[in-house]
């Protein structure tokens, strides 16, 4: 059954890509030679490791301090994380509109103190994709790495400490080792996440700021090139799936290695 | 030691206000009576939620996003609930090759599932659009309880299956009256977590919605591109109600942490 659902529409959509008059790659390198779609590759790319990477640090002070809470505030902070995972995209990523629009929050609150007369562009670029795209992540990697925390071994640390360490040291070579899987899987899955999302670059990011999600619906709807689409989404899958592989390939390899 | 612990507890703490306040201005921007969304609000009003319900594609779009959600995650239980049984329980040839094929979904774009079957189901096969839509999101809830159904079933004594078949029991009965029982609680789990995922998704039902046919969620995107005002606050909120109901109700039968 899941063979005819998903499997077959799948092949179907990677066959006609494959076909052309002189070579069967001839549609994949049309697609890589035009410098827009580069751009858009390389857009996607940056702003999926400018997310992992800003996710993962403010997550990882976050889970360390809400593994240390006692049980009644853990549970009130879990919920407080566990809510925006829970409520639409849609919902959070409008959000983000009305604090950094043309007439949001933030420009309105700059203005009315005299720092900017005019607003500033805060809506519709790489920056607001990356901010809406936070937020939508954050919760995500705090819950995985918060579940890591709990396995960790505070003894470990405090032995570390006893024998003279200083903290930056303890936390660098004691818990951040610990920690290596709990932040791969976080990785991945913000990673793979913003990689592939529609929402938030289609609201924030405007028509100019275009990611492959944007690029393979624009195509596809709006323009009705279904065959430049089949690329689009062949692309996009193929860099997901890679991604994936390497990151859960990286994730074993630690899994083993700790346990030795 | 304790500059770390006062370093994440700042960091901590701080992030939970970033997760909060951009929902508290929606909750805000949605009670004021200027037109076009500002903070802070002018005046106080519940019109734009009468608005809500006098938005047609709003109405319809709820009352469908929740068909779609319930049957979709009914028949994801329907299906991967005796699959995962299956898998478990008896040794299979190659079983970690249907393990991989049942979470496959998982591994492929949303925006590419929703591509690849409107293409497959709704040109190639001219099936209706509902039904192309049940199936995507069939397939976009069936990893979750894959997933949650496994670990249900680990936890479940076999040996207590096993008492069942000697009293008696053939095996369907005892899988009906012994290990659905038992599982219960990750069934329900799954449930709830396939409905909320169905009912929030975008990237699948953008392609496979029509006149007729408005998903909640990319009706509001829809009227987002044309509109800019607190309409929108309110049914955000509305939608966050919803959540938080979901969340209680979670909570009270079986935890929160079941769902992560």
């Amino acid at each position: 059954m899941i063979i005819v659902l998903l499997i077959l529409p799948i092949l179907q959509m990677f066959l006609p890509t494959f076909t052309g008059d002189q070579f069967f790659l001839e549609k994949y390198l049309s697609f890589f030679h035009s410098t827009g779609n580069m751009q858009v590759i390389a857009r996607t790319l940056i702003i999926a490791v400018v997310t992992t990477l800003v996710t993962l640090s403010l997550g990882l002070p976050t889970a360390y301090w809400i593994s240390r809470l006692g049980e009644k505030w853990k549970k009130v902070v879990s919920i407080i994380v566990l809510f925006p995972i829970l409520t639409n995209a849609v919902v959070r990523n409008f959000a983000w509109i009305t604090i950094l629009g043309k007439n949001g929050v933030i420009n309105n609150f700059l203005m009315q103190l005299h720092i900017i007369d005019k607003p500033l562009t805060l809506l519709y670029t790489n920056f607001s994709i990356v901010v809406g795209s936070v937020y939508l992540f954050l919760p995500i990697m705090i819950t995985s790495l918060v579940s890591s925390f709990g396995q960790l071994n505070f003894e470990v640390e405090e032995a570390a400490s006893v024998i003279g360490a200083r903290p930056m040291v303890v936390f660098f070579k004691v818990i951040l080792p610990q920690l290596s899987v709990g932040m791969l899987t976080g990785s991945i899955l913000v990673f793979v996440g913003s990689l592939t999302a529609y929402t938030t670059p289609q609201l924030l990011g405007g028509n100019k700021n275009m990611v492959l999600a944007t690029l393979l619906q624009q195509q596809s709807i709006t323009l009705g090139d279904w065959t430049s689409a089949s690329v689009v989404a062949v692309v996009l899958t193929v860099i997901a799936i890679l991604v994936m592989t390497i990151m859960n390939y990286g994730t074993k390899l630690l899994d083993r290695r700790n346990t030795k | 030691m304790r500059t770390r612990i006062k370093f994440s507890s700042v960091v901590g703490f701080l992030v939970l206000v970033i997760l909060v306040v951009p929902l508290l201005i929606v909750i805000v921007t949605s009670f004021g009576q200027e037109s076009a969304i500002s903070f802070p609000i002018k005046g106080f009003t519940f019109d734009w939620y009468k608005n809500v319900f006098q938005q047609p594609d709003f109405v319809e779009g709820l009352k469908m996003s929740s068909i779609v959600a319930i049957l979709a995650s009914f028949l994801a239980l329907l299906v991967g609930t005796p699959i995962v049984y299956v898998l478990t329980r008896f040794d299979i040839h190659h079983k970690d090759w249907f393990q991989t094929i049942f979470l496959s979904p998982a591994l492929i774009p949303e925006i590419v599932i929703g591509f690849a079957l409107y293409q497959a189901l709704v040109i190639s096969l001219q099936l209706p659009l509902f039904i192309s839509l049940i199936v995507g999101h069939f397939l976009l809830c069936l990893p979750y309880v894959v997933r949650l159904i496994t670990a249900g079933m680990m936890e479940f004594d076999e040996s207590i299956e096993e008492a069942a078949w000697m009293v008696g029991y053939d095996k369907l009965t005892a899988f009906f009256k012994v290990v659905i029982p038992n599982i219960k609680q990750s069934v329900v789990a799954a449930f709830i977590l396939s409905f909320i995922t169905s009912f929030n998704n975008i990237p699948i039902s953008l392609f496979l919605n029509g006149p007729d046919l408005n998903m909640l969620p990319t009706s509001i995107l829809n009227y987002l591109e044309n509109n800019y005002d607190p309409t929108v606050s309110a049914v955000s909120v509305i939608l966050m109600i919803i959540t938080a109901l979901m969340m209680i109700i979670v909570e009270k039968y079986l935890g929160l942490n079941k769902l992560t």
